[in-house]
């Protein structure tokens, strides 16, 4: 992979634009596939940030999503099956001052890479872990994932699926993620806020993805997200707001104990979106919202601030060489008895 | 070994002196038995004998009480000369219960002294050990020394006096066992005193308790009436020099800090706790004050993963392992053969397959090393040969791993893990440095393209202005690293990536032979049957036998006067820890019909069998070689 533009010197460093992180390699997914815009929001965000393009890594595994990288002007490693977020922690470790973004899919991050992805979140690592959701298998061409209804007729599921499925953001609720949030691929507006959210956030960030396979699951996520019935069937979580959806934002969301009903918007007991509550009770709660019982939530979950996996390493790190010094190879060979031979 | 006269012999309390012995402290799990014997191995190093042990402990931490799956085990060898192994039977064996007994003193030689603790040879203990009659009245032992001290009621009551909890009193019986073994053996009681205050420094009634059982131990072999004479072996003349104790998992840790060191690069180790890997995670870990940053991963797919994507980032990526875990590792370090990173993995090989023996040695792993991926996926492969060599060998896998920028195997096993020996300090100004250089200029940077000599591709780190470039695990153009599905293109890497590691072999040190440089015999070893393999060879030599020793420690490639070596010898004989490995590799690469001796009972070898092998060898033996 050759080098675009090989005369930027990185120290003038000039406003990039979204032209800037584009690689030299053609785009090879399926026309119409809903990739295509979460690549485009995240070449349009990342000048956003003002970091340097040497100075982000993309990591993924195996999957349509995963080819992400190659399309990238950055630094990138397309890995294996499953394992991105395994390689985005040694190097984030290694090299703290990264910004890392993973790609994985739901085959790739809740089949394959369940355990790595849950032990990423819980340690609270500084990356960013973006899942595109499909529901589907598509670079095997069409095998149900384990973010697939139940009934899902599929090539391997010619009866339909008897699996349940796994909820991506309960799942990293549950790993105590400090960053969660949903956007989807056909509110461009919306998943650029997003990533750049994420990308802000210090800690580990889980962003699911809904991003619509056109060739085998096409239409999965239709009946909320096209844009005619978006206003009744979405509810964008605001910080700070009231929990409010509809086309006029004319219902809000409230609590009956602890369970869930639809308002009027100028009901006093509309919730107010709070997602730096450590408590997860909402956040649970909006996970399992479900078209076409509820809105389907978009937007951030959950964000509160801990101190990072790495942050605490590179602690330990400084006060091991305050208290004991810097090491001393000759006095670690050495240990602690030695004997004279003459 | 120059024999004086038995233990048995009429001298009374006279020190007979010995060239070489050998003492196994066998007991429960619970007992104690892996102190005692260190504190054994520290006497011995400061009373400046050569030495070398080997810890033998069930996998479980606490296997039933009394039963014979409980006995842990631990042998010294100490000599007046330089010695390779931990002995083969011991000449004096303690056994602290039934147990103890059924299982180890089938192993002690005839006429050897036998110390066993009276007291736990209750009707119980016997039944759980298997005995229908009682072996101290029986008769049963009447080939060796008996000697039967009520240990546990002596330390008791040694150690009551500090007042300690009368349990606490009793858990001194092994230190009480290690002082009478002092008084037979001739060893000063001051250093296991000084480790015993430290050690307990917080606990004044434990020190005193311990302190005094030891004591009491060492004044009942003084005035009970319990050998006729003890055993002094005097000291070693090693070469002049600064020692140290080291077993193989320390000196593995210390060498990767000091590749550190010798690179200037961040080293990172990633690991999931296994045995009998787990101790160089332990030692790493105490080693932040150097920037060493290890992680202890969810899984052993997740440990090497993380230490590639260190290496990407510019870091001495570790991965340490047993058998179980390269297993799970193998996809991922295709991932590396593919990328062309460095990556070091550390499998300290234990009894197999599947989850095997744990706490036991084989060399049951080299194949798995050299081929066990999907694909044609060459990697390099290095075996140290002694605990010691642990040191350096680990500093040629990041020395190699960088150099051809690919991920070098480090065949380690159980036995190098824990076994102890003297060792001379190195000097660090001595050891040459480690040349790692990134690529930094974007007019010459394809991530793919090779040093014409050593074949490794351009190594370019995140954080590089200008030289943003995507790697990862499909195939890719030689040159330009694009993607490629072209066949021209896979067949060509799939020859280069087997060509630069084939090529390592002109900058590895060549294959030496131990002995005259032709004859009837070679001994072909690998890893950690050198110890054995050199004993035999010598003992075999001064026995009559035209017999050479040459000893691999680099196993991929192989160094490149192999074949010319195995052209000297009428035959080949290929000592190993499994059922025939490297023996099946040289007779595919060299059509040389080797023979083999192998066993894989868990256990390393003892000298004597492959003194035997060589000497069977020679009687029949028929020219291989034209």
């Amino acid at each position: 992979m050759v080098v675009t533009d090989r005369d930027v010197s990185a120290d003038e460093a000039p406003r990039l634009s979204k032209k800037d992180f584009a690689s030299d390699q053609d785009t090879r997914w399926c026309p119409g596939c809903g990739d295509y815009s979460i690549l485009s929001q995240m070449q349009r965000m990342l000048p956003n940030l003002g970091r340097k393009r040497e100075d982000i890594v993309f990591v993924s595994g195996i999957g349509c999503s995963s080819r992400f990288p190659y399309y990238m002007n950055t630094y990138g490693f397309h890995t294996i099956h499953g394992r991105a977020p395994t390689l985005a922690t040694g190097l984030k470790l290694a090299r703290p001052e990264l910004l890392i973004f993973v790609v994985t899919g739901d085959g790739d991050g809740l089949s394959i890479g369940g355990n790595h992805l849950l032990h990423a979140l819980r340690r609270n690592l500084d990356i960013n872990i973006l899942l595109f959701n499909n529901r589907i298998y598509g670079l095997t061409k069409g095998q149900y994932s384990p973010t697939s209804e139940v009934g899902k007729v599929t090539k391997s599921s010619p009866m339909g699926s008897i699996e349940n499925p796994l909820n991506p953001i309960a799942v990293a609720l549950t790993a105590e993620a400090t960053f969660v949030a949903r956007t989807f691929d056909t509110d461009p507006v919306h998943l650029s806020a997003t990533l750049e959210a994420a990308a802000h956030h210090k800690g580990a960030s889980f962003v699911e993805i809904y991003q619509n396979c056109n060739i085998f699951n096409d239409g999965t996520f239709r009946d909320f997200t096209d844009k005619p019935v978006r206003g009744e069937r979405l509810l964008y979580l605001e910080p700070g707001k009231p929990m409010l959806f509809g086309d006029d934002h004319q219902r809000g969301l409230a609590l009956s104990g602890a369970t869930p009903r639809i308002v009027q918007a100028d009901d006093q007991d509309v919730i107010i979106h709070n997602p730096a509550e450590d408590a997860p009770t909402v956040g649970n709660m909006l996970a399992r919202f479900q078209y076409p019982d509820m809105p389907v939530p978009m937007g951030i979950f959950r964000q509160v601030h801990k101190p990072s996996y790495g942050d605490m390493l590179g602690q330990q790190i400084t006060d091991a060489t305050e208290q004991r010094g810097p090491g001393d190879l000759a006095a670690l060979i050495a240990g602690d008895n030695t004997w004279h031979v003459d | 070994m120059v024999e004086s006269p038995t233990l048995g012999s009429s001298a009374k309390k006279s020190v007979v002196q010995r060239e070489r012995a050998t003492i196994r402290f066998a007991g429960d799990s619970g007992d104690g038995m892996q102190l005692a014997g260190n504190r054994f191995t520290d006497a011995t190093a400061v009373f400046g004998n050569d030495f070398s042990t080997l810890p033998d402990f069930p996998a479980e931490i606490r296997a039933p009480a009394g039963s014979l799956a409980g006995v842990s085990s631990f042998q010294i060898s100490f000599s007046a000369r330089t010695i390779h192994t931990p002995g083969d039977a011991p000449d004096a064996l303690v056994a602290m219960n039934p147990a103890a007994l059924k299982v180890h003193a089938k192993e002690l030689i005839r006429g050897g002294l036998l110390i066993v603790n009276k007291d736990a040879f209750t009707s119980a203990n016997l039944k759980k050990a298997g005995y229908t009659s009682n072996p101290l009245d029986d008769g049963s032992l009447a080939d060796y020394r008996l000697i039967e001290v009520p240990i546990t009621q002596l330390a008791s009551a040694a150690a009551a006096e500090s007042g300690v909890s009368k349990q606490d009193a009793e858990r001194t019986k092994n230190l009480f066992a290690l002082g009478v073994v002092y008084w037979l053996f001739d060893r000063d009681l001051g250093p296991s005193i000084a480790w015993i205050e430290e050690k307990f420094a917080k606990l004044p009634a434990v020190v005193e308790a311990n302190k005094a059982a030891l004591k009491a131990g060492h004044a009942y072999g003084e005035t009970a009436e319990l050998a006729d004479a003890h055993v002094s072996v005097p000291p070693a003349s090693l070469l002049p020099g600064t020692y140290r104790t080291i077993t193989g998992n320390e000196a593995t840790a210390i060498g990767l800090v000091a590749a550190k060191e010798l690179s200037g690069l961040q080293l990172f180790y990633g690991s999931y706790p296994i045995t009998p890997a787990s101790d160089i995670l332990h030692s790493l870990a105490s080693y932040r004050n150097f920037g060493v940053k290890t992680f202890q991963a969810e899984d052993e797919i997740a440990a090497v993963g993380a230490a590639i994507g260190a290496a990407f980032g510019g870091s001495i990526g570790v991965t340490g392992t047993s058998g179980p875990g390269v297993a799970l590792k193998s996809e991922s370090i295709g991932l590396a053969v593919m990328t062309e990173l460095p990556l070091i993995v550390l499998n300290v090989q234990r009894g197999g397959p599947s989850t095997g023996l744990p706490t036991k040695t084989e060399q049951g792993d080299l194949l798995q090393a050299l081929y066990g991926r999907n694909g044609e996926s060459p990697v390099c492969v290095i075996a140290p040969r002694s605990p010691g060599d642990c040191f350096y060998m680990v500093i040629e896998a990041v020395r190699l791993a960088f150099h051809a920028m690919t991920p070098v195997i480090f065949l380690s096993d159980g036995y190098l893990a824990n076994t102890a020996e003297p060792w001379p300090l190195p000097d660090i100004s001595q050891l040459p440095k480690i040349d790692v250089t990134f690529h930094q200029d974007p007019q010459t940077f394809e991530p793919y393209r090779r040093n014409p000599d050593t074949l490794a591709r351009q190594y370019a780190i995140p954080g590089t202005p200008a030289l943003q470039h995507r790697i990862g695990g499909l195939e890719k153009a030689d040159g330009s690293g694009n993607v490629s599905y072209d066949p021209d293109n896979h067949q060509h890497m799939i020859d280069t990536r087997a060509d630069k590691i084939a090529r390592i072999a002109n900058v590895i040190p060549a294959l030496e032979i131990e002995g005259p440089d032709t004859g009837d015999v070679l001994v072909l070893s690998w890893g950690s049957t050198y110890g054995a393999a050199i004993t035999a060879v010598e003992q075999a030599r001064a026995d009559g036998a035209g017999v050479s020793l040459a000893h691999l420690r680099h196993l991929n490639p192989f160094p490149a006067n192999l074949a010319d070596v195995l052209s000297r010898f009428q035959t080949v004989l290929i000592p190993e820890t499994n059922s025939g490995q490297l023996r099946l590799l040289v007779r595919a690469k060299f059509l040389v019909d080797a023979q083999g001796l192998n066993k894989v009972n868990g256990q390393p070898f003892n000298s004597s069998e492959i003194v035997d092998a060589i000497m069977a060898l020679r009687s029949t033996q028929v020219p291989t070689h034209a």
